[in-house]
């Protein structure tokens, strides 16, 4: 038996869309108000799934509690309240939901975990999300 | 193949305790759900359904026959009860919401006969839920 356990997390950070290879004029053009000098900022929300059999005196996937810890611990404590255009999480990398969502996966996939890592779904805004599964596909 | 949610809320209330663990024991697995006076959750429950377009109804299901099935199978036992107390299945299986999700599946599948039954969500807050897809 495979259970899927999906628990959500809010954080807020600030980022700049702008590819340092790019001229100024194709930054604008390609990021449009997101490559505003200065930044702007989401209130961001992480999903995180999980899955696996249930133990069988609890009937649960997790820990919640373990779980939440270490969302906490690796990716809350990372990237809440911070730019993330100066974390070396992005670096040359342009802090898009798409290589953030990416990089909260490579991170969750190296980092022990109360059950396995199934996908991750990141909302930049009501109206826009992310998810990446790796080299598989998120579970509809 | 075409896939319908139909969503459904239940408020019911619970606790998590293992008799045979001691009273330390179950608080320190199950924490602040483990107090014996029991707790609730406006649950949500959504039902997701995968089939081909009827040619003359255009219908994957009837949306009626859905609610009626749910109501029935699952809504009325459910909502507003005990669930440790008044669901068979919980009288001895903890009430989490993975259990909950698995016997909630296992209520419908078998009352579904022109679709299949996909999926099976359940939420216990906004911010946690429950997939189950009968594997």
């Amino acid at each position: 038996m495979k259970v899927y356990l999906t628990r959500r997390y809010p954080f807020s950070a600030s980022h700049r869309l702008h590819n340092a290879a790019l001229s100024d004029a194709v930054n604008r053009e390609t990021y449009g108000k997101c490559n505003n000098p200065h930044g702007h900022g989401h209130n961001y929300f992480l999903e995180v799934t999980v899955s696996g059999p249930l133990a069988p005196e609890t009937g649960m996937v997790c820990d919640l509690e373990a779980l939440d810890s270490t969302i906490t611990g690796e990716i809350l404590n990372r990237f809440d309240h911070q730019n993330l255009n100066q974390l070396q999480d992005f670096g040359a990398i342009v802090p898009t939901t798409e290589n953030l969502t990416i990089r909260i996966h490579q991170i969750l996939r190296q980092t022990p975990l109360p059950a396995h890592l199934e996908s991750i779904r990141v909302e930049e805004t009501a109206n826009n999300s992310f998810e990446f599964a790796g080299i598989g596909q998120p579970r509809r | 193949m075409i896939y319908l949610t139909r969503k459904a809320e239940f408020s019911a209330a619970h606790y998590y305790h293992k008799p045979e663990w001691t009273p330390e024991e179950n608080q320190r697995v199950f924490g602040k759900c483990a107090n014996l006076n029991g707790h609730g959750h406006n649950y949500t429950l959504e039902v997701t359904v995968a089939g081909e377009v009827d040619a003359v109804t255009g219908f994957v299901i009837d949306l009626k026959l859905l609610k009626d099935i749910l109501s029935r199978e699952v809504l009325d036992d459910f909502d507003h009860r005990h669930l440790n107390k008044e669901v068979p299945e919980f009288l001895t299986l903890q009430p989490t919401t993975e259990n909950l999700a698995v016997a909630i599946w296992k209520r419908l599948d078998s009352k579904l006969h022109a679709v299949k039954l996909h999926r099976v969500r359940l939420y216990e807050l906004p911010d946690l839920f429950v997939d189950y897809y009968g594997e």
